[in-house]
């Protein structure tokens, strides 16, 4: 265990720094002296600041992980890894093992189909070498290293993760699914980069399913860019199905231009730590975002999601919805902003964040926000915590349903409102059957996964 | 809304502004041990207090300054500060001929009932002015029926035990920066004891003046009711006009035992600085109360529309099983003038029920906060508590904020909160309009409307004044 994670962190990058810029894209090393300086003065975000008050990382990076620098390939059984998917779903099928892009013999020729279209679909690492003009416009332009001390974290240390641009005009009609994979033998932290980018009139779906193989020690440091240019439109949904041991930290910061509309929908079934900050900046007119999310905690579990949604120009809409179902001893934390700039008259931005305790010993933190400086807006939030309604139990149980199976069709119906807001119809009876699973205390991993919690 | 209107509201001038002359006992200005001590001495105060306050004084040395408000604070010297400022007395007044005249004429101005109107309003009052009480007026009628009303200083000399039991027992001085000073320094305030079972029959009255140039106030206010017993307290407060900034550190500690019942209503009208944010009181205020015993029901009403800073949190901590906590406010802000207030609830005891509704209006260029906790303790079972926070935008350069805080450990708690933004609609004031009624006079009903629900908690003779207070701080709004 390391006495004060920073402090090796440090070491680590001025000990290792030549390897690490020698084995990633010179673009990529660009922007790590500046990022690293960043860190080196923040540090990993205690409970001191205002941000991670409900949810301390110093303790999760404190855990001695291996750090994969020097690239070395693992051998990757994808045979493995296809278990992990969500089944019968039509889609792009892609992997990232840790931090490092894979794509599948079976997803190849469907790869050289996208290609054609204009589609680029890989590495960010190889992209960033063979188009580091185009992947330049974008790269580290959304996030911000001095503002968050993770994101400078991977800033400093990434060297690899997905890379999606979809040109003009382009609409996908499958969903590009990636599986987003920890895996390794020993206790292993990863800083996966992704950048994605719709120009005009695009369309494209992600459906990212986070998971742990080895019952070792995790940390993920994911930092997702996306770019949405004028009228585009965009849906990100998030499975994370991770186990106890694991650390997940992920900023997901959305750029969204004139008339572009975006959906994220980040699920959380199993996992140990996580951390999901999530931002969208509304740049210009029109754009219209909903942002949910759901998360199930028992055992340990601790799910932190913090969301910011930034009313940048007029005329724009923002529906935002969060809810949590906490057993056990798990840990609940939302915090979510709407900040309205002075000059963003006509914005509607709402949001809404309901709980559920099942047991006294879960926890329930919430923090909703507003920051209003434009008078003419309709904006509003609304945050509950509260237990499951005896009378609806009543109800049920009168009628011949167990307790257990009533307790469980209430529960899912307080998350199905979240569960809707998916708009690919066979991912959104995926996800339901997921969700009622993992309800039912079926599911510790996906379908067909060895590795238990 | 036409522009005129806007501007007009946005300029309301401060009617309050007057200095009174009067002669005041200064020591230096500045802050060390000696001064405390020097304060302490002055005040004839036992050895007890004393070490209190050094003790607080050195934990103070130990802070910094709280930021994490949304709100933008001058730099403080707090050595350019006077902190002991009082009238000059001879000897502690009988009647009326002995109160200095100049003062008389103060209190004249804010309509202070303290001698001809004193058995028509039906009020006690205690007036603080420049921190030493100079008048407590119905002391006597208080007495027969047990209660103590009187200024803090005369409480530590004549019931130190009560005083010495209670005083840092809600807001300990290692609380907060400003706790911590306000205990190393405080100069005066209330002390209140209501008995075993006794309902006093009048509301309690303080009316506080800041008055010498470059005093800070720092008063210390604690109140306590003993079983069954029951008191609604006012305390409202206008100040001089001032070019330079002045800082108030106030704390208020409430202790209520079992099924006993506090009201605190508050109206705060200190200058809030001019049209281009110059001058303005600096208000830190620490309230908090302690329901300590079974079905005690604690009451906080605040109307502050004043203060060029005001952070400011009444809390209660629902220590005792089946408490109340209620917390209902309404905060203007105007022209630079800034707010970051709200509550905490601190539910404890189990089948605690807290209810919060918080109402916030800016214009001009100032910025109002809500800032709330809701914290449900692992063993408050059956704890319930009602959010309600709405803000009304008057301009479009103002700014309006929520954050509120919810922290739940249990599983039996329902909490809810629920906020709103809004702006005045065209469709109100052309339904106003439509039935004759002026846009300026549609602006002041709607606004008095929305803060209607707050207001109807004062008290009779507060609830005049404190529409008397938006008016004039929405000034050109209201007709």
């Amino acid at each position: 265990m390391a006495v004060n994670a920073e402090q090796s962190y440090i070491e680590i990058y001025n000990e290792f720094q030549k390897t690490l810029c020698a084995k990633s894209a010179p673009l990529l090393n660009q922007y790590r002296e500046e990022a690293f300086r960043a860190f080196k003065s923040a540090g990993f975000p205690s409970r001191r600041l205002e941000s991670h008050k409900y949810t301390d990382l110093t303790d999760a990076f404190a855990v001695n992980y291996g750090m994969n620098l020097n690239r070395i390939e693992y051998t990757i059984n994808s045979s493995d890894l296809i278990k992990c998917e969500v089944q019968g779903i039509n889609s792009y099928l892609f992997f990232i093992v840790n931090d490092t892009f894979y794509c599948p013999a079976s997803s190849q020729t469907e790869m050289e189909e996208l290609r054609s279209k204009g589609v680029l679909i890989g590495s960010l690492n190889e992209y960033a070498s063979s188009h580091p003009e185009l992947v330049g416009q974008y790269y580290n332009k959304i996030v911000h290293a001095d503002e968050e001390a993770t994101v400078a974290f991977n800033t400093t240390f990434a060297q690899d993760g997905f890379f999606l641009y979809v040109p003009e005009n382009v609409r996908l009609e499958k969903p590009i699914q990636i599986i987003s994979v920890m895996h390794a033998s020993m206790p292993t932290l990863a800083n996966a980069r992704n950048l994605i980018v719709l120009k005009e009139n695009s369309e494209a779906r992600v459906l990212v399913c986070a998971h742990t193989m080895e019952d070792v020690e995790f940390m993920s440091n994911r930092v997702t860019e996306v770019y949405v240019d004028r009228n585009a439109v965009y849906d990100h949904y998030k499975l994370e199905n991770t186990h106890s041991k694991s650390s997940a930290v992920s900023s997901l910061a959305i750029r969204q231009m004139q008339g572009s509309n975006v959906l994220v929908n980040d699920l959380t079934l199993h996992n140990g730590l996580t951390r999901n900050t999530v931002t969208i900046d509304l740049t210009e007119e029109h754009c219209e975002t909903l942002l949910c999310g759901m998360a199930v905690g028992d055992g340990k579990q601790h799910v932190d999601n913090t969301t910011h949604i930034n009313h940048l120009a007029p005329n724009c809409k923002s529906n935002e919805m969060y809810k949590y179902v906490m057993d056990d001893e798990s840990t609940g934390a939302f915090s979510g902003k709407i900040y309205v700039a002075p000059h963003a008259q006509k914005t509607e931005a709402y949001q809404v964040n309901r709980n559920v305790c099942m047991k006294s010993t879960a926890k329930m933190y919430t923090k909703p926000q507003l920051e209003i400086y434009a008078d003419d807006v309709k904006c509003s939030h609304g945050a509950s915590t509260g237990q499951m309604d005896d009378n609806a139990l009543f109800y049920l149980r009168s009628r011949g349903i167990p307790e257990a199976e009533a307790k469980m069709l209430l529960m899912f119906a307080f998350v199905n409102d979240v569960l809707e807001n998916v708009r690919i119809s066979a991912l959104k009876d995926k996800i339901k059957i997921l969700v009622e699973k993992r309800f039912r205390g079926e599911l510790s991993k996906c379908s067909g996964c060895n590795v238990c919690r | 809304m036409s522009e005129n209107i806007v501007d007009k509201v946005t300029q309301g001038e401060y009617k309050y502004g007057f200095v009174t002359d009067i002669e005041t006992d200064v020591i230096q200005k500045g802050l060390s041990e000696d001064i405390v001590r020097l304060i302490s001495k002055k005040k004839e105060e036992p050895e007890w207090l004393l070490e209190y306050r050094l003790k607080a004084y050195r934990h103070w040395l130990s802070l910094k300054e709280p930021r994490w408000a949304h709100l933008n604070i001058p730099e403080i010297d707090y050595q350019n500060i006077y902190y002991y400022a009082a009238p000059k007395k001879k000897e502690s007044p009988k009647n009326l001929e002995e109160v200095d005249p100049e003062l008389l004429k103060t209190f004249d101005k804010l309509g202070i009932p303290l001698e001809e109107q004193k058995h028509l309003s039906g009020m006690a009052v205690d007036a603080v002015m420049d921190i030493i009480s100079v008048k407590t007026t119905y002391k006597e009628n208080l007495a027969e029926l047990g209660i103590i009303f009187c200024s803090i200083s005369e409480a530590v000399k004549n019931y130190p035990d009560l005083v010495k039991s209670y005083l840092g027992s809600v807001v300990p001085y290692t609380d907060n920066f400003y706790a911590a000073l306000n205990s190393a320094v405080f100069s005066d305030g209330s002390f209140v004891y209501i008995p075993k079972g006794v309902r006093c029959p009048m509301e309690l009255s303080t009316y506080f003046r800041i008055n010498a140039a470059n005093t800070g106030q720092f008063e210390r206010t604690l109140i306590i009711a003993d079983d069954d017993s029951y008191v609604s307290y006012l305390e409202g407060c206008t100040a001089p006009m001032r070019d330079e900034n002045q800082l108030h550190a106030a704390i208020v500690e409430l202790v209520v035992h079992d099924r006993a019942e506090i009201k605190y209503s508050t109206v705060q009208n200190w200058y809030p600085g001019d049209k281009e944010g110059k001058g303005g009181i600096y208000n830190f205020v620490t309230k908090r109360a302690l329901c300590k015993g079974v079905s005690s029901k604690i009451s906080w009403t605040q109307v502050e529309t004043g203060s060029a800073i005001t952070w400011k949190y009444p809390s209660c901590v629902l220590l005792g099983d089946n408490s109340v906590g209620e917390f209902y406010s309404v905060a203007v802000t105007n022209n630079f003038q800034q707010a970051d207030t709200g509550t905490k609830m601190i539910h404890i005891g189990k089948n605690t029920r807290s209810h919060i509704v918080s109402k916030g209006i800016s214009a001009g260029k100032s910025q109002n906060s809500y800032r709330g906790l809701v914290k449900v303790s692992p063993k408050a079972t059956g704890a319930r508590n009602f959010s309600q926070c709405d803000s009304l935008l008057l301009g479009d350069q103002c700014g309006a904020h929520t954050f509120p805080y919810m922290e739940i450990n249990n599983d039996t708690a329902i909490v809810e909160h629920e906020a709103t933004t809004s702006k005045i609609s065209e469709d109100q004031i052309f339904y106003c309009n439509q039935r004759g009624i002026s846009t300026e006079d549609a602006v002041g009903l709607i606004v008095n409307g929305y803060a209607k629900e707050v207001i109807n908690k004062l008290p009779m003779e507060f609830a005049v004044e404190a529409q008397n207070l938006l008016q004039v701080s929405l000034e050109g709004s209201v007709g």
